[in-house]
């Protein structure tokens, strides 16, 4: 455990490391202190004309929508919505494409093969253009967004494994092993999972900005979380409606999106630079 | 010879791709919807009409069968009609194709104009405050929403100082289609006013798309040049006297270009992704308005047609990517 402490260490000396974790780490405690400061819980959900596109004031910091609800209160509730999007569909990917590409790069077996193939179509198109379609077909919902985006991600993760056990089975201590008669599931477990975890750690940062932005595109679109859900996509398409009188109706949650995915991006890159010196320059999208 | 054979490995490659993603495709309209045939005659169907049209679209056979029905479908050109527009999907996309494909080739053309002349700099003169500077643009710029920056963008330049028109492709009427990209047919026809109304509409669409590809631009090509500037040959041309600049912008960036290149081609598909969204805040008439218009109406046929279309487009993209790679980069043959 020695190595991982030394990396927290140098992880706090990165500077875009620090300045991103203490990104996601304003948006994670909006999150969760949500009902403690919004200043408005109460006129998250419900309509209020009364005051309706209210300019941003000492009452309403960011302004009122179209349905009278503060904006400010409804972005920090917003962030409960994209945070548990990320973390799941991000999750979920994580669970899928790992164990996938663990097997089909240990095994070079048929059939990981063929998942290996599977991985390859999805990776071939945008996956804005796949995750459209599946959202689409299952209709608008916070579930169906999470579904659409873990269906589409996985393969990242898959790939990227595979890549690391192909690599790693022809490393002298992995033949070691091998020769020793170490069974071969304790050899991936033990010996060559904790070795591929750095890329999955610097992917899984990586993908959680990307999967954040996709999932507020998919809301942008209409195909996201139905309304009066605060999703911040969503809040910026009503927006285009009343520009340019209410100019600040999209400025918060264009901020807060900038804000999160800014955060996960830089601790992506510091993670890079600490775990893994070997991808500094390696692809990313 | 060996270009040759890259491509024709390539296509080899393209075969299975292109059977497996038209294969999720149908997975996904025909397995994931629990009656895909009350989804396509609407909510206010009746029982019989939805019995009908199962019957009447061959959807109460077995899934191989209609799987490839879809392909022999595929394999005319024939993508489903669009129940919004009743015009075959094929030649709605092929339509407004030229107007993606125009956007698309803009942004791409700022972000390299820009991101590789901005990536050199911040190499060169590496950890100075340009670099910072540059730095934090190009993280943000990979941060941003494009649909949130497309309406900050609209919101300044057209609509409080009104520099440039808000959304659309052309003010007045369009030139005579010829490649279909308007600024090029004004061109063309020697329009000069409908060049720069071609232009003007083009302006604010095109720098949202590019933000993205112009920050991946300028990492890739600091990388690549960081990388290339500690390489022997740098310093035997430092020794043997030849000018910094030379070396810089002749010598180190055609080495440093081959990554950049293939982030380039990868490029096109993010722009592609990214074009879906933008268009329609733009009211850009390419087939990303079309795919938000089909979903706004729920036409299934449409939605699908498009995955398929820009799905397609994206892996030709990706082919001539790696052959403009083969032909820059002798050495790689992976």
């Amino acid at each position: 455990m020695g190595g991982f402490r030394q990396a927290m260490g140098q992880l706090a000396k990165d500077r875009s490391a620090l300045v991103g974790f203490c990104l996601v780490m304003l948006v994670v405690l909006a999150a969760v202190f949500a009902p403690v400061i919004s200043t408005h819980p109460e006129a998250v959900w419900d309509m209020n004309p009364v005051n309706r596109l209210k300019a941003p004031s000492g009452e309403w910091l960011f302004g009122t929508d179209r349905m009278g609800a503060d904006i400010y209160s409804r972005v920090i509730y917003g962030a409960r919505i994209t945070l548990v999007i990320a973390i799941v569909a991000v999750g979920a990917s994580l669970l899928i494409g790992v164990p996938i590409g663990l097997w089909a790069g240990w095994n070079e077996f048929w059939p990981g093969e063929a998942l290996m193939r599977v991985s390859d179509i999805f990776l071939a198109v945008p996956q804005i253009v796949l995750a459209i379609a599946i959202a689409q077909t299952l209709g608008p919902s916070i579930q169906n967004v999470i579904l659409a985006l873990s269906i589409t991600y996985w393969p990242w993760f898959a790939r990227l494994v595979y890549a690391e056990v192909r690599a790693l089975k022809r490393e002298t201590f992995i033949e070691a092993a091998i020769a020793l008669g170490v069974p071969q599931w304790r050899i991936v477990l033990q010996h060559v999972l904790p070795n591929v975890a750095s890329p999955i750690i610097v992917r899984t940062s990586i993908g959680m900005g990307f999967t954040i932005l996709t999932a507020a595109s998919l809301g942008f679109l209409g195909l996201g979380a139905p309304p009066p859900a605060p999703e911040w996509g969503r809040m910026i398409s009503e927006s285009r409606e009343f520009l340019p009188e209410a100019w600040w109706y999209a400025l918060a949650p264009g901020l807060a999106i900038f804000i999160v995915v800014m955060g996960f991006n830089l601790l992506g890159d510091g993670l890079r630079d600490v775990l893994d010196p070997r991808l500094r320059r390696s692809h990313d999208h | 010879m060996r270009i040759l054979s890259i491509i024709v490995k390539r296509l080899l490659w393209f075969i299975p791709t292109g059977v497996g993603l038209v294969a999720v495709v149908f997975f996904i309209s025909r397995v994931i919807p629990a009656d895909p045939a009350a989804l396509l005659a609407g909510e206010t169907a009746s029982r019989e009409a939805i019995d009908a049209l199962r019957t009447k679209l061959g959807l109460d056979r077995p899934l191989l069968v209609q799987l490839f029905d879809y392909y022999g479908q595929l394999l005319n050109g024939d993508l489903g009609t669009s129940l919004f527009t009743t015009r075959p999907v094929s030649s709605d996309l092929l339509a407004r194709l030229p107007a993606t494909i125009e956007l698309t080739l803009a942004a791409m053309l700022i972000a390299v104009v820009f991101g590789i002349p901005l990536g050199v700099i911040s190499a060169t003169h590496r950890n100075s405050l340009l670099d910072h500077a540059l730095r934090i643009v190009t993280v943000g710029g990979l941060a941003v929403a494009s649909f949130w920056l497309a309406l900050a963008l609209q919101l300044v330049f057209a609509m409080d100082l009104g520099w440039l028109p808000l959304q659309g492709r052309i003010s007045g009427f369009p030139p005579k289609p010829i490649t279909g990209f308007m600024t090029i047919d004004a061109l063309i026809s020697g329009r000069m006013d409908q060049f720069s109304s071609a232009l003007r509409h083009l302006a604010l669409p095109a720098v949202t798309l590019a933000v993205p590809a112009l920050a991946t631009v300028v990492r890739f090509t600091r990388a690549g040049v960081l990388d290339t500037l500690g390489k022997p040959f740098v310093d035997y041309q430092n020794a043997i006297g030849i000018p910094r600049a030379l070396i810089v912008w002749r010598y180190v960036l055609r080495n440093a270009l081959t990554s950049t290149v293939t982030q380039i081609g990868l490029l096109f598909g993010i722009l592609l992704a990214g074009a879906v969204v933008i268009e329609t805040v733009f009211q850009w008439p390419g087939i990303g308005t079309y795919a938000f218009e089909a979903i706004l109406q729920s036409d299934y046929a449409a939605v699908m047609g498009f995955t398929v279309y820009a799905g397609g487009i994206f892996m030709i993209a990706n082919l001539l990517v790696d052959v403009t790679h083969a032909i820059i980069d002798p050495r790689g043959d992976r």
